[in-house]
């Protein structure tokens, strides 16, 4: 006995190691084990190198690191006798995977076995290489394998067909060698054989369109005839499953069919028959007849059908909807989702039985049919579909309800015809599942809501309702703080009551006693408590009486260890004791938010919720040309800041506010309208009440950042006044430079002349001064006169105040203004401008754009 | 096509596995533990497919084995199950009535049973007779190869003595 032999035998290692009660038991029985392998493997032990790979692979199954094994199979593999090379090659199989370098050294070893005298050698090689060869293995034994497609012996050809398969998939470039042999395997007899030979033919065509053509072209009949032969064969008893012969071959050669006859009509033609044959033919009762059945329906789906085959088909799908074993329904949703491509109709008829799978016990099936229905949803059937979602939303399970409640969302979104039905519908998902509701959606619903004065009065009266029941969800929490800010008068007043509203009276306290609960709930988070910070500043300008109550309130958080709460309630406090000529001002009902934006943004950035048929942002005047959401809306003009802005690409262009780039980065929105007169600066910037110029406000940013804003003006008026003096304003004018470029008609029409002179400062010359002069060609005086202009965004644009707001007529007098520009390109790129100017002319209003294209070069 | 085949027992012990897709070592125990934590807690009723990592795991337990085979997205998970049956079948024909214990102490030959059913990830045999008889083969191949070694031996020793 070789005394460095370990003496164990596989049996009673794997005893030893099954009787361990613990794992540290477990662990030194198997570093014992592997020690003395080790010793072996380094004496060079021949006799019991088998037995000690075979311990190694047990070894590791159970896990533990086996790399000093390697070596070893290579060993055994290069040895001559059988029972070595077939343990070697299934350590080979076990222990490494392609991507490990030692792979390579088995290649020479491989060839060698390929050439083998003995079959079943040669059997083992394929099947290694079949399992783990990596793409440069494959290069180099391709030729070998392409050889061995055509010996006598079928158990080695049906491996080579299997082999050839992971050499296509690995190098897909070997294709076309190897389409003629596979071809011609179609013609054999052994069910083995022919079963690899179709596969290889598959992966044939999804490797290569010359060989899809090729096959297309040489096998089809072949194809249906081995189909139709293994039909109608009779019993045989080494094939049969279940009353069928040889279900395998069944499916492999419908899935070949689907992808011969996929979009061409010949061939699909060619199939018809063969496919109802096997579509009437085969029963149902056993999974193997359902299986043949399964890939029947999708190949009837996938190739060029008659529409009496796909009726066919979706028959058969109806009766496995509505079998009662699990795995038939599931895979009857899996096909329907593809079958609703093919015939709408057909899957509508089966609605209601797919509404029953999402209650379904299993989440699998749950999960499909939700899809399913998703797919399903049209405008008729919207509303009885979303009442059946938000029904069982309420009794879902946990993880499910937020799949449910997305989808419902979107649902919601995409189809809602009405702003009421649709408000509703949020309304209730917010009560059920207010947690599971994403951002965008409720920021959605908000936007809704102001662009809907006549339904305000409901929306903050039925959330009024809704929070007194379900106020454990967070973003129902944060849309009932909101609306009661913004609209808590309605609320009070009863304001726009709808017929079927039931009457209610809430008085003032009411309402701040609900905001009130909002701030003091544990679970509320800080984005809730801000916010419900900001309304109840809202609630007591619009309820003076109220004041005091909310003060005590709103300095309960004086100390607050969040920043953000503790500089709000502060601030709040400051504007509510001291400054309350300024307090209505400051939070006026906010403007109605530009919808189409905000949708154009939301389907930019992220697609989640919204379909891929919406447009995208709507940069012409066509409001909402393929949106689908609640029409009748007053859509704000078609923002033609939009435009004006579009120089670059669709980001916020430069800040063009004159002498208020403070100040338009504290409002966070892209207040464009610059001051023009300069009495009421306080008023102008923070009247983002105002109703004119649609304001293009970043939407997401505008309920936090102005809600917060609003608040951060913290000064009186005159230090306002302080900062914008404070500006480097650049009043000296060009008179005491030399103008070293000559000036332009910048624009010019009708009515309006508008010159540009330009100076520059001689060390700066990416500085320009612009002096602006505006003439009015018209007999009539404008009034209003305002001045915009916007820059591409390496150029920064300062805009002093205008001289005045008024242009006489017939160019009796001009307006003067000075425009400060800086290029951060300057040498390499040109100034351009737009300019947007709007004034009143006998009280209308009247708007002129234009581009300045012709500036003097080198500016 | 067929990505991996494992075989779980009831208390999460794995009795085979087998990768026609690149794994690494790591990545194999990662799989090996959220599929059996996905797969073992499923009740009874439930249907046999569990969808993971935008793959489709067709599963079937056979007393106290869970066999796993995971599938593309694509594939036929019925047929699936047929193979799995094939495979269990073919290994009860083999060891005569086969428990998890056999799959245990002969892990080796249960090896090379999957090696004759599945290669590369599809089915090689649809026919149990002919994987029957070219098991058989190989193991009287076997069978000679290590009488002939004993009988060499023995002569040696004889030989050397």
């Amino acid at each position: 006995m070789n005394p460095f032999s370990s003496g164990t035998r596989l049996r009673d290692m794997i005893r030893a190691i099954r009787a361990c009660k613990t794992a540290a038991e477990e662990r030194a029985v198997v570093r014992k084990e592997c020690a003395a392998i080790r010793a072996a493997i380094s004496e060079n032990d021949q006799d019991y190198r088998h037995r000690n790979l075979a311990k190694l692979m047990f070894i590791h199954m159970l896990g533990y690191p086996t790399h000093f094994g390697q070596m070893e199979c290579l060993k055994l593999i290069a040895s001559a006798g059988f029972p070595e090379k077939r343990i070697g090659y299934l350590g080979l199989m076990l222990l490494l995977d392609e991507r490990q370098e030692v792979l390579m050294l088995v290649t020479n070893s491989l060839k060698q076995d390929l050439n083998h005298s003995n079959q079943y050698i040669v059997g083992l090689a394929l099947c290694a290489l079949g399992n783990i060869c990596s793409a440069e293995m494959a290069r180099d034994l391709a030729p070998e394998v392409e050889r061995l497609l055509q010996t006598r012996d079928p158990n080695i050809r049906k491996k080579a067909a299997l082999c050839s398969i992971r050499i296509i998939r690995k190098v897909p470039d070997l294709a076309e060698n190897f389409m003629g042999p596979a071809a011609s395997l179609l013609k054999e007899k052994h069910h083995g054989v022919l079963i690899a030979g179709v596969q290889l033919c598959t992966d044939l065509c999804k490797a290569s369109t010359d060989a899809l053509e090729y096959l297309r072209k040489n096998c089809t009949e072949g194809l249906v005839r081995i189909l139709r032969d293994v039909s109608n064969s009779p019993y045989a008893p080494e094939y049969d499953i279940a009353g069928i012969t040889d279900p395998f071959l069944h499916i492999r050669a419908l899935r070949l069919m689907r992808m011969l006859g996929q979009g061409d009509a010949d061939s699909s033609e060619y199939m018809n028959d063969i496919l109802a044959q096997v579509a009437t033919k085969t029963e149902s009762n056993k999974n193997a007849g359902n299986a043949i059945l399964y890939e029947c329906v999708e190949t009837i789906m996938g190739i060029e059908a008659t529409s009496g085959l796909r009726v066919l088909a979706i028959n058969i799908l109806g009766r496995f909807l509505s079998n009662r074993d699990n795995n038939i329904r599931y895979v009857a949703l899996n096909m329907l989702m593809k079958a609703v491509t093919v015939d709408f109709q057909a899957v509508q008829r089966h609605r209601t039985t797919i509404l029953e799978c999402v209650k379904d016990s299993d989440a699998s099936i749950r999960k499909r049919a939700l899809e399913l229905v998703f797919l399903l949803v049209n405008d008729n059937n919207v509303k009885s579909l979303t009442k059946e979602l938000i029904d069982y939303l309420e009794v879902s399970d946990q993880d499910f309800k937020g799949d449910l409640t997305a989808k419902i969302c979107s649902i919601v979104e995409k189809f809602s015809q009405e702003k009421l039905w649709y408000i509703d519908q949020m309304f209730k998902v917010l009560s059920l599942a207010g947690n599971y509701v994403k951002d965008d959606v409720w920021h959605a619903l908000i936007v809704m809501i102001s662009n809907a004065p006549d339904l305000q009065g409901y929306s903050v009266r039925s959330l009024y309702k809704a929070f007194q029941t379900s106020n454990e969800q967070e973003s129902l929490v944060r849309v009932t703080v909101w609306c009661i800010g913004e609209y808590g008068e309605m609320l009070v007043n009863n304001v726009g009551v709808l017929e079927m509203e039931e009457p209610m009276t809430v008085t003032e306290s009411d309402a701040v006693d609900v905001v009130e609960v909002a701030l003091k709930r544990h679970s509320s988070d800080i984005k809730t408590r801000a916010m419900s910070l900001v309304a109840l500043l809202k609630i007591s300008s619009r309820f003076p009486p109220t004041s005091e109550r909310i003060r005590e309130i709103v300095m309960q958080h004086k100390e607050n260890v969040e920043l953000e709460l503790q500089q709000r309630s502060i601030e709040f406090n400051s504007i509510i004791q001291r400054h309350q000529n300024i307090k209505s001002s400051l939070v006026e009902r906010m403007p109605v938010l530009d919808e189409s934006t905000y949708i154009g943004k939301r389907v930019g950035s992220s697609q989640a919720t919204l379909p891929a048929d919406k447009s995208s942002r709507p940069t012409s005047g066509s409001p909402g040309a393929s949106l689908k959401l609640p029409n009748g809306v007053a859509k704000p003009p078609p923002a033609p800041l939009v435009d004006l802005l579009d120089l670059s690409s669709d980001d916020v262009p430069a800040p063009t506010s004159s002498a208020t780039d403070f100040l338009h980065d504290l409002l966070g929105g892209d207040l464009m309208s610059p001051s023009s007169s300069g009495t009421d600066i306080l008023m102008d910037l923070l009247s983002i009440g105002s109703p004119s110029a649609p304001t293009d406000v970043s939407i997401r940013n505008t309920i936090s950042s102005n809600q917060g804003n609003a608040g951060e003006p913290k000064t009186a008026p005159a230090s306002v006044m302080d900062l914008l003096d404070g500006l480097p304003s650049n009043s000296s004018l060009p008179g005491d430079k030399n103008p070293i470029y000559p000036s332009i008609t910048a624009f010019e029409s009708s009515t309006l002349k508008v010159t540009f002179s330009f100076t520059k400062q001689p060390g700066k010359p990416q500085n320009t001064m612009i002096q602006a002069t505006f003439t009015n060609l018209s007999s009539n005086t404008y009034t209003d006169f305002i001045f915009q202009a916007a820059v591409p965004k390496f150029i920064q644009l300062r805009l002093d105040p205008a001289s005045s707001s008024t242009l006489p007529a017939s160019g009796n007098g001009t307006i003067t203004q000075m425009l400060s520009v800086t290029n951060s390109q300057h040498g390499q790129k040109a100034l351009a401008m737009r300019l947007r100017i709007v004034y009143k002319v006998n009280d209308q209003d009247k708007m002129e754009q234009g581009q300045i294209n012709n500036f003097p070069p080198g500016l | 096509m067929i990505h991996f085949v494992i075989l779980i027992s009831r208390q999460g012990k794995v009795r085979l596995t087998k990768w026609y897709s690149p794994y690494s070592q790591k990545e194999r125990t990662k799989v090996i533990r959220e599929l059996s934590g996905m797969i073992l807690t499923r009740g009874p009723k439930l249907c046999n497919f569990v969808e993971w990592k935008g793959y489709k795991v067709v599963y079937r337990r056979y007393a106290s084995l869970y066999f796993c085979m995971c599938i593309d997205a694509d594939d036929n998970e019925l047929e699936i199950l047929e193979i799995i049956h094939h495979f269990v079948e073919i290994l009860d024909r083999y060891f005569g009535s086969v428990c998890e214990l056999d799959l245990i102490f002969n892990f080796h030959k249960a090896y090379y049973i999957l090696d004759e059913i599945l290669i590369a990830g599809e089915l090689q045999e649809s026919s149990k007779k002919t994987v029957a008889r070219l098991i058989a083969a190989q193991d009287s191949l076997v069978e000679t190869a290590k009488e002939q070694a004993s009988s060499i031996s023995n002569m040696i020793a004889q030989a050397t003595k």
